[in-house]
């Protein structure tokens, strides 16, 4: 569980997140979604502690962002950014294998080089292990990020817009993923701007807006036609198709 | 897999090379105006070994930098950090010129320290994303604090003092006794090792290096007083040698990868067989005469710094 | 008020000229006063020919930080010297005459900056200037460490000459030098101010100029020709003067009344000549320093510089 309770940022006086309490369930996925400049990117990156936020506590599974030693949090959380398309002449297993730094600080055993294999299967890069990350495709490099993140094996994942420079295929392999972590008991906090796929995969949503939390549910609690029109303030229908609901936006 | 072959080559080459460096000098074994025990020890290797220790600390010290500010077209020597050195060592002299010499030394690192702090601040302020800028800012700054010195230096008779620092370093001073610091440089080198996956995750940027639970600030302090310690010591001892941090680690890295803990030896072998190889060149050039090494390191790396330049690889832009 | 910026910088050059001249004056006048005089015309001529060919340069460069001496065309005048001292050896170079002497120096070096800066100007254009300088200064590095090995290979005790290569000096000029240097420089000048006109066009940009039918790649040699000869005198004349130019270039496009180049040309000689004989003069006759002036020049303009990075006006 996560519970944020009083967060709040501003860079030179804008604010970009208003005091926000919130809890995100454990076990679960939850889908941040929201127009641009809502203070998503900003809300994760806090929770991950890559910005030191200035008001207000996270807690992440009990531990307190601000005061747990780094090293401590990142066998509870691991996070993927935005900024993956660094020109490093690092190959796609050396990357991944940092993902076992917080458990082992360079000196692997049994267990990292398993979940580094695992990682690596479970993104399709085994193929690619070898590679230079500087001459792959984006989505490839972002695949490799993203293995990163999981061989951390944390019990909690933060995501920021991992679909980027992904292809359909590769980011319903992705939500697939996600999902069997959730069945494992692993829980995941995901920023997406494909309301779909949030619509399809996810089991909370939490809607932003203008950096403050403006609803959370269920799928079908938060994605409706009302409520996606004001957020976004565009017409936009929902239909339902099987038991979620689906995000239309070409309406006649 | 041939990477893998790469450092017992370098290191086979480096040995050769120091054979070499022991038999090439000024005063010949047979010519018997001293003993050849005595040249060997007193000269040839305390010769050999500075400038093994400089190209290897050096080339580290590259790498290390390179990796904390994030880009692959710096190194200590051309970022105004030997500079900020003679600068402290100038102030000391002016000061307190009876100081022992650790004082000495303790001040040059730290005033080195101050200029590597300087450098990384400067380039933070930078517009973001402009690849070849940081390296220009260096030279720059490299001038403007190099100018400050001579310019003190020149005013109170020092000028022979300085320019000893920061002109193109050189090993011919070298005997037994006075090469002895170029061992700390060596030492921080490998203490670089040590924490070679550290700075391997900062390089990937301070958001991941967070996210996988590292303090980027402390790596970056280890970082900065690596690379004060390397310039001081070498400046202090042997003057300044431009490029070998840039060259090495850009050609190392092209075919090895930035998985620092498997390339930091052979970037530092490889430091160490340009040094060498070219302190020997300026040694046999116009026998019995000497060519400082630094000159022709100049003259080489400047040639092989443009061409990774305009090679037209991706990674450069 | 055009008319009137004009004035004031005319007062402001006779003032300096004659502060130079006139102040302190005692003992054996005529003597002290054509020591001045000589010294005089050297500075002038430095100053004039710093401050325009950095100009002109930063037309061709489509960029306002870069200067000649930045891009190591200083350190290639010197590379020349030494190259030209070992090819004739010692004892024939010393045989030459000042003037010919000179006259070959610069014409080897105006076809070398022609050849390599056109080139990467060319190449690399207004696109990629962040590699374009760097590739200028490391250019410079080159003809440095180059022009230092030169010598050493030729006279293994050269310290002399290191020293040279690294340090501009302003008292070195001799009569002799700055006659010959002022017959290249001067028509250079001359048919810089004559290119006026198209300068103005260049500064466009390739392809305005082109489509404005100026024959681009020829105005470009032919101002790198003139900046080299210009580089090459001032060199000849003091040594290298690493951030003279930057500050004047600076200076004469922000006072200059419009881009008219033949008025920033002139603006940046007179102030070149301010700077540079009022520099001189506080430096030698008020602190009596030992230091050269072209140090503190350093130090300024390389800060100026830095700012000029940070505030982003490299684009």
């Amino acid at each position: 569980m996560i519970e944020i309770s009083g967060l709040s940022h501003s860079i030179r006086g804008t604010q970009i997140l208003a005091p926000t309490t919130l809890t995100l369930p454990a076990g679960q996925i939850t889908a941040l979604i929201g127009p641009n400049g809502a203070g998503k990117s900003t809300l994760s990156r806090l929770i991950a502690r890559i910005e030191a936020p200035p008001a207000g506590t996270v807690r992440v599974n009990g531990l307190d962002v601000a005061t747990t030693h780094g090293g401590r949090l990142a066998r509870e959380l691991a996070f993927m950014g935005q900024h993956t398309g660094l020109a490093s002449r690092l190959r796609v297993g050396e990357l991944v294998a940092f993902g076992r730094w917080p458990h082992c600080h360079g000196r692997p055993g049994a267990a990292d080089r398993a979940a580094v294999a695992q990682a690596l299967q479970d993104f399709e890069l085994e193929p690619l292990a070898k590679r230079f990350l500087d001459t792959l495709s984006g989505g490839q490099a972002q695949r490799a990020h993203l293995a990163m993140a999981a061989a951390q094996e944390t019990p909690w994942l933060i995501l920021d817009e991992p679909l980027n420079n992904l292809d359909l295929a590769h980011a319903r392999a992705l939500m697939a993923y996600l999902a069997r972590l959730r069945d494992g008991g692993r829980s995941v906090l995901i920023v997406l701007h494909d309301l779909n796929f949030a619509a399809g995969w996810a089991d909370h949503v939490v809607a932003m807006k203008g950096g403050a939390v403006v609803a959370e549910g269920t799928p079908h609690e938060v994605l409706t036609a009302p409520a996606l029109s004001a957020l976004y303030e565009t017409e936009i229908a929902v239909a339902t198709h099987g038991e979620r609901p689906l995000v239309l936006h070409h309406l006649p | 897999m041939p990477t893998r072959l790469l450092w017992p080559l370098a290191a086979a080459v480096l040995g050769l090379l120091a054979i070499a460096s022991l038999m090439i000098g000024a005063a010949s074994f047979e010519s018997g105006q001293t003993s050849a025990e005595t040249l060997l020890w007193v000269s040839r290797v305390p010769r050999t070994a500075a400038a093994i220790l400089t190209g290897a600390a050096l080339a580290v010290s590259g790498v290390v930098m390179q990796q904390i500010v994030r880009n692959r077209f710096v190194e200590p020597a051309t970022a105004g950090t030997p500079e900020a050195a003679a600068a402290g060592l100038l102030a000391v002299t002016l000061i307190a010129p009876g100081a022992p010499i650790w004082v000495k030394m303790a001040v040059a690192a730290l005033a080195a320290l101050g200029g590597a702090v300087l450098f990384a601040a400067l380039i933070r302020r930078l517009p973001a994303r402009e690849v070849f800028l940081v390296p220009l800012a260096g030279l720059i700054l490299a001038g403007v604090i190099g100018a400050g010195v001579t310019f003190v230096a020149w005013e109170t008779d020092l000028l022979q003092y300085v320019s000893v620092w920061l002109m193109s370093g050189e090993f011919s001073g070298v005997i037994a006794g006075r090469y002895e610091l170029l061992w700390i440089a060596g030492a921080a080198a490998a203490l670089a090792w040590f924490a070679a996956d550290r700075f391997a995750i900062l390089g990937l940027g301070p958001e991941a290096a967070t996210a996988l639970g590292l303090n980027p600030r402390a790596v970056l302090r280890l970082g900065l007083g690596v690379v004060a310690l390397v310039t001081a010591m070498v400046v202090v001892s042997v003057g300044m040698f431009p490029f070998v941090g840039l060259i090495l680690p850009n050609l190392v890295t092209r075919v090895m990868g930035d998985n620092l803990r498997a390339a930091l030896p052979v970037v530092a072998l490889g430091g160490a067989i340009f040094v060498l190889g070219c302190d020997i060149l300026g040694r046999v050039l116009i026998h019995p005469y000497e060519i400082p090494a630094g000159t022709i390191v100049g003259v080489l790396g400047a040639l092989a710094f443009l061409w990774l330049l305009w090679r037209g690889d991706r990674d450069a832009g | 008020m055009r008319a009137r910026g004009w004035v004031a910088l005319g007062v402001l050059c006779a003032g300096v000229v004659a502060l130079w001249l006139f102040q302190g004056l005692s003992g054996n006048v005529g003597f002290v006063l054509s020591l001045r005089l000589g010294k005089l015309a050297a500075l002038v001529l430095v100053a004039a020919s710093v401050g325009m060919a950095t100009v002109l340069f930063q037309t061709v460069a489509q960029n306002r930080i870069l200067t000649p001496s930045i891009m190591g065309f200083d350190a290639l005048y010197l590379l020349v010297q030494s190259l030209a001292l070992a090819s004739l050896g010692i004892s024939g170079f010393v045989g030459l005459p000042a003037g010919p002497k000179f006259l070959i120096e610069t014409a080897l070096m105006a076809g070398l900056a022609v050849a390599l800066f056109g080139a990467l100007l060319g190449r690399a254009g207004g696109r990629d200037i962040g590699r374009t300088i760097l590739s200028g200064v490391i250019l410079g590095v080159l003809f440095r460490s180059g022009a230092t090995l030169v010598m050493r290979l030729l006279d293994p005790n050269a310290n002399a000459v290191v020293q040279a290569v690294s340090f501009a000096n302003f008292s070195r000029p001799s009569v002799e030098t700055t006659l010959w240097a002022a017959c290249l420089a001067l028509p250079a000048m001359a048919l810089a101010l004559t290119l006026g006109p198209r300068l103005d066009v260049l500064v466009l940009g390739r392809e305005r100029a082109v489509s404005l039918g100026l024959p681009h790649r020829a105005m470009v040699l032919v101002t790198l020709g003139i900046v080299a000869v210009l580089t090459a005198s001032a060199t000849a004349l003091v040594g290298p003067v690493a951030f003279f130019g930057l500050i004047v270039a600076g200076l004469a496009h922000s006072l200059a009344p419009g881009a008219r180049h033949r008025s920033l040309l002139l603006l940046a000689a007179g102030l070149a000549a301010v700077g540079l004989i009022g520099g001189q003069w506080a430096f030698e006759r008020v602190l009596g320093l030992k230091a050269t002036l072209s140090l503190v020049i350093e130090f300024a303009g390389g800060v100026l510089f830095l700012t000029l990075l940070m505030r982003g006006k490299i684009r």
